[in-house]
Parts: structure tokens; C-alpha cells; sequence
């Protein structure tokens, strides 16, 4: 092993203000009225599905939810872990964290909003279906994550065990989805993001298209706010050390 | 003149069984721990309404998960005692050997333990013998090397945490989530007498399992440890 040299690339001459709770966050508030918009859309101008009726718009929280918990927040603290481990940048470490957090809320967010449309739509709140499993196992890791994160006192020692089980969480995944999949299947099959052509009407994949974005917007919005807390946090915690 | 990274690794593993056969606390514990899991398992199910071959797959794994977080909760914590571990640190092996050492012993250690809990299952659940025992040894060996490559890892991890022995089960059992799943359903499988090959794609999933983690594992051990 070369010496390895943690650093924070945030100069320590930044003035706590910089982080203070003061003024507005404009970001954040711009993607809760785009999320606003999104349900105001989803119930009123969006066409009721034929057969699933009213039930069926949960799948705007729902699939965007997914979409963000999974492709954003989960592949960030991924890629932001493997940095963290070569460059040694606490920066990197806040972000995982802060992704991770942030992550877990929209993971939440799809196992609540699953169960109330699965009990309509297949009349049972639960199964132990490959997607719904494999989500919730997921969810697990990054709780677990989290859990961690808040038993290790020494920050250092927090960063890297954060980053090394970040790494091998991402390596989990595959793993839980084969296993998983290896046993039969429930869960609708994915209708946007597939081989061939989206198989919904215009209307509702406008509708979920906007869903999308207003949900990674709120994501990058609550990933920044969390992170200025981090920071905050870390600041506050070398000045009582000094 | 340094030793290889495999003849540390060995004389690691020798240390540690070595300290674990003097006292012998962590296998006697794991060993009743089982057995009497593999008891108290039998009530918790109707016998009349499901035949208790039916519910030795899961039992066994089970215990076998337990059994084992029991003596990989250990492996780390032995060199707590005077800074044992500082001593490890000090000495001129490859930090990656450290790592492979405590594994090995580890491997030695739940494999004895999957021995006996098997033997405690087949007593009580009345386990038809002689049909797949070699499937039936590789599918443990497999399991058990994925179950140490990453237990062992976090074992160092959570040594240093407050929270050590509930820290390792929460991070650990969602890791043998792919190790689990398949080795109950492939031991389902052999146990009612299916061919071998119906259980490949879990053997599979098995040994991918075992050969991305411990190479993973290994690279990432070195990170876990103070400078």
C-alpha cells in the first residue's frame, strides 16, 4: 500500500455561513413545485387506465421513484465510493452519504406506493416476487449502510468503510437480481425502457416522462441540501476538534 | 526476506485455529447454537401439515448462516486483546495475506460447523443420505467460501464500530442473500432426489458469486485497516 493522504478539497477558509440554514433554497423549492405539477397532472389531465382504473396512477410516483432510487441515487454512491477510495477525498465521501440518504427516502417511496396499488390491482399488499424482493433487499443494504455510517466515530475510518461497502453493495446487485429472477416473476414488465418502442399512449407518457424529471430534479435538489448538511456537519465537527 | 502472500496467508490461518482449538469456545458455541436451532426450528411448523424433509433445506441454511456470523464475529475480535492486531500490521506480510489467513481459518471453522449442523438436521428431519452427498458437499464448500469472503471482510469492519455484534448480521445478510436463495433451493432439489442438473444454474450463480467476492473482498481489505 502507498501512503494513502485523506484530504477534503473544501478549503477550510470557507465561513460556516457559506452552509448556514439562512436564505432560501431555491433549487429545492423549484423541484417540489415541478413534483406538484407532476401529481396535478398525473390526476387531472392524465386518461384513467382502462382496466386498472384510478389505481393505476400511482405508477407515476411509483416508476419515477424507482427509477431515481435505483439509477441515480444508488449508481452515485457507487461511482462516488470508488473515487472516494482512489483519490482519498472526503468531498467524495459526502456525496455517497448524501446520495445513499437520499436514495433510501425514494426506495421507501417505492416499496410504500407497491404495496397500495399491488393490494387493488392483484389483491394482496405483498409476494415475494423477484423485483419486489430484489428492491427490498436493496433497500436493506442501504440502510445497513446508513446504520454504519452512524456506529464509527472516526471520520476517516467512516469514509473508508463507507466507500469499501458502497463498492461491494454495487458488486451485490447483479447477484440479487439473478437469484432473485431465477424464481418466477409478477411484476409488470417495463414498458418505457425497453428494446422496442414505449408501449404506452401519448397522454400517459407525457405524463410519466414529466414524472421523471421532476423527480430527478428534486433528487439533485434534496442530494445538494443533504450534502451542504454534511459539509456543515464535517466543518462543525473539525472546529470543536481544533 | 518476506514471506509469499500464501505462506503468510497459511501461517495466519494456522494461528488463528491454532488459538481457536486451545479453547475451543467459539466452535462449542456455534455447535450447540445449531443443534439447538435445528430442535427449536421442528416446532415452529405444523408436522402434520408439512413433512419435515420439506422444511430441512431452509433449517439448514439458516442455521448455517447464523451458525457461522457466531465464529466470524470472532475472527477479528481475538486481536483486540493487547492490540494484537497492531502486531499483525507490524510484521512484514502483505496486508492482502492477513485478510486470506483469517478467511481460511474461517472457512475451517464454519465448515466444521456446517459438518455437524448437518449431521443435527439429518437426525432430525430425517434426511435421506447417500442419494448426492459429493453435490451436496460442493454446494456447502461453495456457500461456506462465500459466506467467509465477505463475513471475514466486514468482521474487520465492524470491530472497530460501536454496535459490533449487531453491525455484522445487518450488513452481512443482505451479502448472502445470492448465497442462500441458492443453495436452499438446489438442496431442495437433491434432497428429492432431482438430477444434478437441475441445480446447475444455482451452482452457478454460486461459484460467480464466490470467485467476484473474494477477489473483491481481498482488494478491499487492505482500505478497511488504520494507516
Amino acid at each position: 500500500m502507498s501512503e494513502s493522504v485523506v484530504r477534503d478539497s473544501t478549503p477550510a477558509t470557507v465561513p460556516a455561513e457559506r452552509y448556514a440554514a439562512g436564505g432560501i433554497d431555491w433549487l429545492l423549492v423549484v423541484a417540489i413545485l415541478a413534483v406538484i405539477g407532476t401529481f396535478i397532472r398525473a390526476i387531472y389531465f392524465t386518461p384513467v387506465e382502462a382496466t386498472q382504473g384510478p389505481a393505476q396512477k400511482i405508477f407515476y410516483v411509483h416508476a419515477p421513484s424507482a427509477f431515481v432510487a435505483l439509477y441515480l441515487a444508488f449508481a452515485l454512491v457507487a461511482v462516488a465510493s470508488a473515487l472516494f477510495l482512489w483519490l482519498k477525498d472526503l468531498k467524495l465521501d459526502r456525496v455517497a452519504a448524501s446520495s445513499a440518504e437520499v436514495g433510501v427516502v425514494f426506495t421507501t417511496v417505492v416499496l410504500t406506493t407497491g404495496p397500495i396499488w399491488g393490494k387493488e390491482i392483484w389483491g394482496t399488499w405483498w409476494t415475494w416476487d423477484a423485483r419486489l424482493t430484489a428492491t427490498l433487499f436493496l433497500w436493506f443494504l442501504f440502510v445497513g449502510y446508513l446504520v454504519m455510517r452512524g456506529a464509527i466515530e472516526d471520520r476517516m475510518m467512516r469514509a473508508r468503510y463507507s466507500a469499501v461497502l458502497g463498492l461491494l453493495g454495487a458488486l451485490l446487485i447483479p447477484f440479487i437480481h439473478l437469484s432473485v429472477y431465477l424464481f418466477r416473476t409478477l411484476h409488470p414488465m417495463p414498458i418505457v425502457l425497453k428494446p422496442s418502442a414505449p408501449s404506452l399512449p401519448p397522454g400517459m407518457l407525457h405524463t410519466l416522462l414529466f414524472a421523471f424529471g421532476s423527480f430527478a430534479l428534486l433528487y439533485v435538489a434534496l442530494l445538494r441540501f443533504r450534502y451542504r448538511l454534511a459539509a456543515a456537519r464535517d466543518e462543525l465537527d473539525a472546529r470543536e476538534g481544533a | 526476506m518476506e514471506p509469499s502472500v500464501l505462506s503468510a496467508a497459511l501461517l495466519i490461518a494456522r494461528k488463528d485455529l491454532a488459538i481457536e482449538f486451545r479453547t475451543r469456545t467459539a466452535f462449542f458455541s456455534a455447535v450447540v447454537f445449531g443443534v439447538l436451532g435445528a430442535a427449536i426450528f421442528y416446532f415452529a411448523w405444523d408436522p402434520t401439515s408439512v413433512p419435515a424433509l420439506d422444511l430441512a433445506p431452509g433449517v439448514l441454511w439458516v442455521i448455517f448462516t447464523f451458525a457461522g456470523l457466531l465464529g466470524l464475529q470472532r475472527s477479528f475480535n481475538v486481536e483486540l486483546s493487547d492490540r494484537a492486531i497492531d502486531g499483525l500490521l507490524a510484521s512484514p506480510v502483505p496486508r492482502e495475506a492477513i485478510y486470506l489467513g483469517k478467511a481460511l481459518a474461517n472457512l475451517v471453522f464454519v465448515g466444521a460447523v456446517e459438518v455437524v449442523a448437518i449431521l443435527a438436521v439429518a437426525l432430525f428431519y430425517s434426511m435421506p443420505f447417500g442419494t448426492h452427498v459429493f453435490a451436496l458437499g460442493l454446494l456447502a464448500l461453495l456457500a461456506a467460501v462465500g459466506l467467509v469472503a465477505v463475513g471475514t471482510l466486514f468482521s474487520a469492519m465492524v470491530v472497530n464500530t460501536r454496535l459490533a455484534e449487531l453491525l455484522l448480521p445487518v450488513l452481512s445478510l443482505p451479502f448472502f442473500v445470492p448465497i442462500v436463495m441458492p443453495a436452499a433451493q438446489a438442496t431442495a432439489k437433491l434432497l428429492a432426489g432431482r438430477p444434478v442438473v437441475e441445480v446447475a444454474g444455482w451452482l452457478k450463480v454460486l461459484i460467480a458469486f464466490d470467485i467476484v467476492f473474494v477477489v473483491a473482498c481481498t482488494l478491499a481489505f487492505p482500505f478497511t485497516l488504520e494507516e
